[in-house]
């Protein structure tokens, strides 16, 4: 068994951690949550420079052709450093999505300028309250004409192109172009990009057509599922090292605060989380590598796991540091609001946990 | 990424597979199952390690006892891998491997690096075979948690040493041939330095072994009294005084067991809620809050599964393990503990009904029980996460009033 990754994919996570970690740092992340701008353009390009965001991708497509156990090394990574640039969305959402079922064109197309940072990507479900059903989509595609309101689209104030879920199926469409409107929504976590997409008769392209749209969409949730828990493995880790750190150095009562069995046992369960999640992720990556028919229950399971370490080493870290916590000024809180937005983006825990039961209940009938 | 065996592996799995399937204890998984009703405490304990000395004699015999130790000592110098992918193929039949768990898992390794080479020849190739079981004599009243707190004294008279004192908790006494067992050689040293390990015959005269009724009725573990116990000079295990450094020999192979069967209440809770209805007839497995539970539970389970196998791989590219593994227990048991209690919960008052059979609710209603032992034995809750926050974590230990004062100053008395 070596259930683990490899060295050269270790490598890769020691080359994409020293380039975060200089050109992603919490001050280049607080940029983005105390200015203007909606994303690190500087950091995108450079991620695209290094082929770190087309790693999954063909080489045929101008991608660096490895696989996606290279590309949860990456996601790991991005976690880790709160990498305020459009990644999940364009490259676990769009990208995979057209390797999925775009066509040859659309491949051509659109692939090739995702690998070299040239065009950001989505995938517009949504549609208000709630998590997706193909009920709760309202969105229609008549004769190719995409005409509904999607909130929240992730990254969509500054996506080129969004696959629409329509109720006719997907339509690829493109942003810049007549019968599209957006705004921008300030979320939990403003050092990534939401917005709520109106179309009104926008010309949108088939996707996967003859396919079950559904049952695509699901399959690209599973995936960005897996992705995003190594975001928030990456994210868990990172909280849970600040809150040793501090736990270290912090004196109070004449010794260091890590010295008291309360703030020790915090750290001790934080970890606990973290080492599952962790786990579960690696099994997830698996699923995903492979292609396996265990996919969807490895990527539910996965994706409850690292929301719930998440949750607890991002606001156990906050607890630690006391009053600091609270502070703007203590980088907590930029792992906190990471946190909550991890756990609400692709839907919500009780969504995923319903996910997995059925998953569970599905493999134990056919056994 | 990749669940194969290397060629090595798959050759000694499939080896290990044809043995096993030649010669499956079928019959003594079916005493040990009989064992299990029998009510008389004397008569139960022999039927169960009768059944169990079996099968492991028969493993001993063919080369696949105590797979790591030398075979000089009994065992097959086995890689540590290949222990693991024997316990995956040895499955359901590892419960007949009980009673020799401690002796095996701790006495063996702490005689193997202690005891002389004639010593040695003469007590480990049983211990393996399963001929002679052993049990480990560390807790007191007075030193659980806090083992350097321990009072059992040892004074040296002539070539032998007097015992008096008493242990608890030991597990297996009422059936184990041997023990190793801690002392107090000097009181007026700090608590940690006076200290010193010996082995013993359970059957010397003045060894009194007294069972400890548990919370779930059952009866697993003894007080053992000690009364001038008298114990040759030659059965020392390490240096006079240096009785706690000994200690951590053992102690560091408690929590080294890599996948560890633990159960965790969640194979049995789906079980559970997959056939149990609510009041409006839907199954429990239906119900929002109970597929939430459930869901958070799962991944528990599966995290911890999945944590063993990255241990494994460490031991296939012939690595040691990371701190990951010690996560276990303290995951397992109070998990086990809820989900017990929810399962009784789901059913109203009639989850008040005592059911100790076999069907799932039989199963959560012994782990309701159980789970209690389990949070406490080998290390508390409490006990595992200052492991993890000081060892893996690196966070500084408690402040030890005791630490430096002589052992005869200690204060005995909370008020």
């Amino acid at each position: 068994m070596n259930f683990d990754f490899s060295d050269e994919q270790k490598q890769l996570r020691d080359e994409a951690r020293r380039f975060l970690s200089e050109n992603c740092t919490p001050k280049h992340v607080r940029a983005i949550l105390e200015g203007k701008d909606t994303y690190d353009r500087a950091l995108w390009k450079g991620l695209a420079e290094l082929g770190l965001i087309g790693v999954a991708i063909p080489e045929e497509f101008g991608g660096a052709g490895a696989g996606r156990l290279e590309l949860c090394v990456v996601a790991e990574e991005l976690g880790r450093a709160l990498a305020p640039v459009p990644y999940s969305s364009t490259v676990y959402l769009a990208a995979e999505l057209l390797m999925l079922a775009g066509s040859d064109a659309q491949k051509q197309a659109w692939l090739p300028k995702i690998a070299s940072g040239d065009a950001i990507g989505t995938l517009a479900l949504a549609e208000g309250i709630g998590d997706p059903t193909p009920q709760s989509i309202k969105t229609t595609a008549a004769g190719g004409k995409v005409s509904g309101t999607k909130t929240l689209v992730p990254d969509g104030g500054i996506a080129d192109f969004a696959i629409v879920v329509a109720r006719e199926g997907l339509f690829l469409v493109e942003l810049n172009g007549a019968g599209v409107s957006r705004e921008n929504v300030e979320t939990v976590d403003p050092t990534r990009n939401h917005a709520r997409i109106v179309f009104n008769g926008a010309a949108g392209e088939p996707l996967g057509a003859g396919a079950d749209a559904w049952s695509l969409v699901n399959n690209v949730l599973d995936r960005a599922a897996v992705l995003v828990a190594f975001e928030q493995i990456g994210g868990s880790d990172r909280a849970l090292e600040m809150g040793r750190d501090y736990a270290l150095d912090r004196i109070a009562f004449g010794r260091p605060i890590g010295s008291f069995q309360a703030i020790k046992h915090m750290l001790a369960d934080m970890y606990v989380a973290a080492t599952l999640a962790r786990s579960n992720a690696y099994y997830g990556a698996w699923a995903l590598s492979t292609d396996a028919g265990e996919l969807a229950e490895a990527a539910a399971n996965a994706r409850v796991s690292a929301t719930q370490a998440y949750q607890l080493c991002s606001k156990n870290n906050t607890q630690v540091h006391g009053g600091m916590g609270f502070t703007w000024e203590f980088d907590c809180h930029l792992y906190y609001r990471r946190s909550n937005l991890l756990a609400l983006t692709l839907g919500s825990l009780t969504m995923w946990e319903n996910r997995l039961i059925d998953e569970m209940r599905k493999r134990n009938a056919a056994a | 990424m990749n669940f194969d065996d290397t060629p090595q592996e798959a050759e000694f799995r499939a080896l290990a597979r044809k043995w096993i399937e030649a010669n499956r204890p079928d019959d003594l998984m079916r005493d040990l199952a009989a064992a299990d009703e029998i009510k008389d405490r004397d008569q139960r304990t022999a039927a169960l390690v009768k059944a169990s000395k079996a099968w492991q004699k028969k493993k001993a015999d063919a080369g696949f006892a105590c797979l790591t130790w030398p075979k000089e000592y009994g065992g097959r110098a086995a890689t540590p891998i290949q222990r693991v992918i024997w316990d995956q193929e040895e499955g359901k039949y590892g419960a007949l491997s009980g009673p020799f768990a401690i002796g095996q898992g701790m006495c063996g390794p702490t005689v193997m690096a202690y005891a002389t080479e004639d010593q040695k020849r003469r007590y480990l190739p049983p211990l393996a075979s399963g001929e002679e079981v052993w049990c480990q004599l560390f807790s007191e009243p007075a030193g659980g948690s806090d083992l350097a707190g321990l009072r059992t004294k040892a004074e040296k008279d002539g070539d032998d040493w007097i015992i008096n004192g008493q242990k608890i908790w030991t597990t297996g006494a009422h059936f184990s041939d041997y023990g190793i067992l801690i002392t107090r050689t000097d009181p007026t040293l700090p608590k940690h330095k006076g200290l010193t390990m010996f082995f013993l015959d359970m059957r010397s005269p003045g060894v009194e072994v007294r069972p400890i009724k548990q919370a779930s009725g059952h009866s697993g573990f003894n007080e053992v009294y000690f009364t001038n116990v008298r114990i040759p000079d030659a059965q020392r295990l390490g240096k006079v005084n240096d009785g706690w450094n000994v200690s951590l020999t053992t102690l560091m192979n408690e929590r080294f067991s890599i996948g560890a069967r633990l159960a965790t209440g969640v194979p049995e809770f789906f079980d559970f809620a997959s056939g149990v209805k609510m009041a409006d007839g839907s199954l429990a497995i239906e119900d929002k809050a109970v597929r939430e539970n459930l869901a958070t539970w799962a991944a528990r389970a599966n995290g911890l599964k999945y944590t063993s196998y990255r241990a494994i791989s460490s031991l296939s590219r012939g690595e040691r393990p990371g701190p990951e593994n010690s996560i276990g227990k303290l995951v397992a048991a109070p998990m086990m503990q809820d989900i017990a209690m929810y399962a009784l919960e789901l059913q109203g008052q009639m989850g008040a009904v005592a059911r100790d059979d076999a069907s799932p609710s039989g199963k959560l209603y012994q782990m309701l029980y159980g789970a209690i032992g389990m949070r406490i034995a080998g290390g508390t809750d409490e006990v595992m996460r200052n492991i993890i926050a000081e060892r893996v974590l690196g966070l500084p230990g408690d402040i030890r009033v005791d630490k430096d004062l002589p052992f005869n100053q200690v204060p005995t008395k909370g008020r």
